[in-house]
């Protein structure tokens, strides 16, 4: 079975919690909270005011150019107030809040059946843009801008990532599950877009019963083959799936464009199969709810903008909760409290009653670090210059070409945040490069 | 809302929000652990005594740790296990009937001055066990390098009785005339270490299988001690040595005339079971702190410590090479770490893809 080559580590699956329960379709809140940047890119401009009365599937706030997306009302009702927020990762944006009217009223015309085969690329990719979609595995970078290669770079295969290699999560096993034949109709149309005659599903070993059905479903196509893969975080990494797949390796600063590839998400199929082929706009995805202090673990299907906290009363939470975390354990954000939208790019809710807090150690130079670091890093080596502050050295150390996976993370014994280390790192490089550039 | 959701405050913290099991405590105890098979033949071959050399070695050890931590304000980790190790390790090298208050200068040395002067675990240049045993060394070369040999108890917790044998240890005689090695012991007494050395240094057996349980637990990496046994003994029998009468003698060429290929291997088997080669090849060269970061720099690290080995044993003053051929190459660790960076994913040889 195929895998990553270098690093990687087996951190508890815990898919077991979530995995059987189906995709649900929970009830329309009463407030939906929508930040107007929910992607990578520029933010969405909002071009709706308090007291406006807006339909299901509406533009609330329009592309503010080429990398970004609009965002769309997900429900009928009112415009209650138009907030500046911070979102997770601390940026402050405009947060549109909208009280449903419960009438689920969509906007005439919106819901348009079409024949996908009948479009070009460019017809597509308008249509993604116009539906807000973005990648789905958690980075939300707007997919008509990943389908859109350079002239110069030749495509020549499209992966779609069904991996799922963050523990907990299922909802992307769910959505392969299903919704087989629309994640399946999602990829032809993205390889249409593409241009590109030859497409990968990879899907790691631990989700044996996806991969036939996605298997099963693209068999007539000989262009698209189904792959699995021997379970390793981070395998749903872009370079490492690359690299697990077709044995390319994506350069430092380079993209996947450069190697002749694009890699999507299932659950981005999915949404570009219900923009394209059913004129939905991106107004709701699978959310895993899961972790030792939810009472019931689901795969649901959330309109953006639920607060967190509907998802947990709904399903029941541990009153002890001692940690919530937007995404998965290895790469996902905690959260300060429940009162957080889900975005677009949120695919899992995780509250954990125990939480161990280590008293991080000095570094023992045991070498873990770099023995499981998937790009072989020196991740030790990092963290000592960035502690001595040698901000010289950070390039050289490739600190700035670092994923932040969290592997180095997982495995350092002196529970070392290095990858917190990193993080920080790289924004003092940038404040030390523009200030060298000042000085010349 | 959510504070009506939960009792407490919620934690946040950065990702990952998971973590390894292994710690640091987790991993030094583990080698304590991994040690007690030699202790147990120590007590057998040497008696009780050897027993509270260690217990002196490995007390002094942890006292001196925690009175040094406090002195610098910092918080006392002695639970860490590795000022234990350390005591532990130090006592492995030192005779079975060494004066009691040895294993305590050796230990102050080793975690004074060998490690917390460089400002704790993680900062020490060089393995600390071996720099306290170097320091005695040095200083009490008349009872570490002993001329006489207490002679094995042959049971459980027995006395030894110093004065009454003398008999030279395996690596006095593969230096002097290695022809004569079997004559002497046989190479089941060296593996099993039924032989003179120092307390925890002499089988081979019990070394190799707490290697193995710390390779298995991934907190040894089998590059290193490979690499530094099979350079001890290739290097001891392919270089020039002496023929016990005053002359050298190229062993692989005079032994394989006469037709013993065999021969040859159980010379340089019997070098491997010797002195302090075992213990130092799993337990010292591989301290983590003091030995290269990267697989590739640890097989490099064991090849230099062999060789090293090699020519201490051979033409060195010394009977035993050990000790020193790794602190030497601990003192190198900096410069194999810098040679030996792995290639960045997706960089293509050393040339820059952006030029």
């Amino acid at each position: 079975m195929k895998t990553f080559s270098h690093g990687g580590v087996y951190p508890p699956e815990m898919k077991h919690l979530s995995k059987d329960v189906a995709l649900e379709k929970i009830a329309m809140p009463k407030t939906l909270i929508l930040p107007v940047l929910q992607h990578i890119g520029s933010p969405a401009k909002s071009i709706v005011s308090v007291g406006d009365l807006v339909k299901k599937g509406q533009v609330l706030a329009e592309a503010s150019g080429y990398v970004s997306v609009p965002v769309h009302a997900p429900t009928s009702g009112e415009v209650s107030a138009i907030v500046q927020r911070a979102i997770v990762s601390g940026k402050v944006c405009d947060h549109i809040v909208i009280e449903a009217d419960g009438q689920e009223e969509w906007l005439d015309g919106i819901l348009e059946k079409r024949e996908w085969q009948s479009l070009d690329g460019e017809e597509i990719k308008e249509i993604i843009k116009n539906c807000g979609v973005v990648g789905l595995g958690g980075a939300a970078f707007p997919t008509h801008v990943k389908l859109s290669p350079p002239e110069d770079k030749p495509i020549d295969v499209l992966i779609l990532n069904g991996v799922e290699c963050e523990p907990y999560m299922t909802c992307d096993y769910r959505v392969m599950i299903d919704r087989t034949k629309a994640v399946a109709i999602g990829l032809r149309i993205m390889m249409k877009a593409l241009g590109v005659e030859k497409a990968i599903i990879g899907v790691e070993a631990n989700k044996p019963d996806a991969f036939e059905k996605m298997r099963d479903a693209v068999w007539s196509d000989s262009g698209i083959t189904a792959e699995m893969l021997k379970v390793k975080y981070p395998q749903g990494a872009e370079k490492q799936l690359i690299e697990a797949l077709l044995g390319r390796e994506v350069s430092p600063g380079k993209l996947p464009f450069d190697v002749g590839v694009v890699v999507q998400n299932v659950g981005t199929a999915l949404a570009v199969y219900e923009a394209v082929c059913e004129g939905k706009p991106l107004i709701e995805r699978a959310v895993t709810v899961t972790g030792e202090g939810v009472e019931k673990p689901a795969n649901l299907v959330v309109p953006i903008g639920t607060s967190v906290a509907d998802l947990l009363l709904r399903q029941g939470v541990d009153r002890k909760t001692k940690k919530l975390v937007m995404g998965g354990p290895m790469m996902g954000i905690a959260l300060p409290s429940a009162d957080i939208p889900v975005v677009k790019g949120t695919s899992g809710i995780l509250a954990f009653n125990k939480t161990v807090l280590h008293r991080p150690g000095p570094c023992i130079r045991c070498g873990k670090c770099i023995e499981v670091c998937p790009l072989h890093g020196m991740a030790a080596e990092m963290v000592a210059a960035i502690e001595a502050g040698q901000v010289e050295k950070y390039e050289h150390l490739h600190v700035l070409d670092c994923v932040e996976c969290g592997t180095c993370t997982f495995a350092c014994p002196s529970h070392r945040s290095l990858v917190h280390y990193i993080k920080r790192a790289k924004a003092e490089y940038m404040a030390w490069k523009s200030e060298q550039s000042k000085k010349k | 809302m959510s504070e009506q959701l939960f009792d407490g405050k919620l934690v946040v913290g950065p990702a990952p929000h998971v973590a390894t099991k292994d710690s640091i405590q987790r991993i030094m105890w583990s080698v304590i652990i991994a040690l007690v098979p030699a202790l147990i033949v120590a007590a057998i071959y040497f008696g009780y005594y050897a027993l509270m050399v260690v217990a002196v070695s490995m007390i002094s050890a942890v006292l001196c740790e925690a009175a040094i931590q406090r002195f610098r304000g910092v918080p006392v980790t002695v639970s860490d296990g590795s000022a234990a190790l350390t005591g532990l390790l130090l006592a492995f090298t030192l005779p079975p009937n060494v004066p009691l208050y040895l294993p305590v200068i050796g230990s102050v040395f080793a975690i004074a001055i060998a490690k917390q002067a460089f400002g704790g675990l993680g900062f020490n240049i060089w393995n600390p066990a071996l720099a306290g045993r170097a320091f005695l060394l040095a200083a009490y070369s008349g009872q570490i390098v002993m001329t006489k040999w207490p002679i094995l108890s042959n049971y459980l917790f027995g006395n030894i009785t110093v004065d009454a044998v003398t008999k030279a240890t395996p690596c006095a005689i593969l230096k002097e005339a290695p022809l004569t090695i079997f004559s002497h012991y046989s190479l089941m007494d060296l593996f099993i270490g039924r032989i003179p050395g120092s307390i925890g240094e002499t089988s081979a057996l019990a070394l190799i299988a707490g290697g193995i349980f710390l390779i298995v637990k991934g907190y040894v990496n089998w590059r290193l001690p490979l690499s530094y046994i099979a350079t001890v003994m290739i290097f001891t029998v392919f270089l020039p040595v002496s023929d016990g009468a005053g002359g050298t003698i190229f062993l692989w060429k005079d032994v394989v005339l006469q037709g013993g290929w065999l021969d040859l291997v159980r010379i340089s088997t019997a070098e491997a079971f010797s002195g302090g080669l075992m213990l130092g090849a799993f337990f010292m060269a591989t301290d983590m702190v003091t030995s290269p970061l990267t697989g590739k720099g640890q097989t490099i690290f064991g090849v230099g410590c062999g060789i090293l080995v090699a020519l201490i044993r051979l033409y060195g003053g010394y009977p035993e090479g050990v000790c020193y051929s790794i602190l030497i190459m601990n003192t190198a660790v900096w410069v194999i770490d810098r040679l030996t960076v792995p290639r960045f994913f997706g960089v293509k040889g050393h040339v820059s893809k952006d030029a």
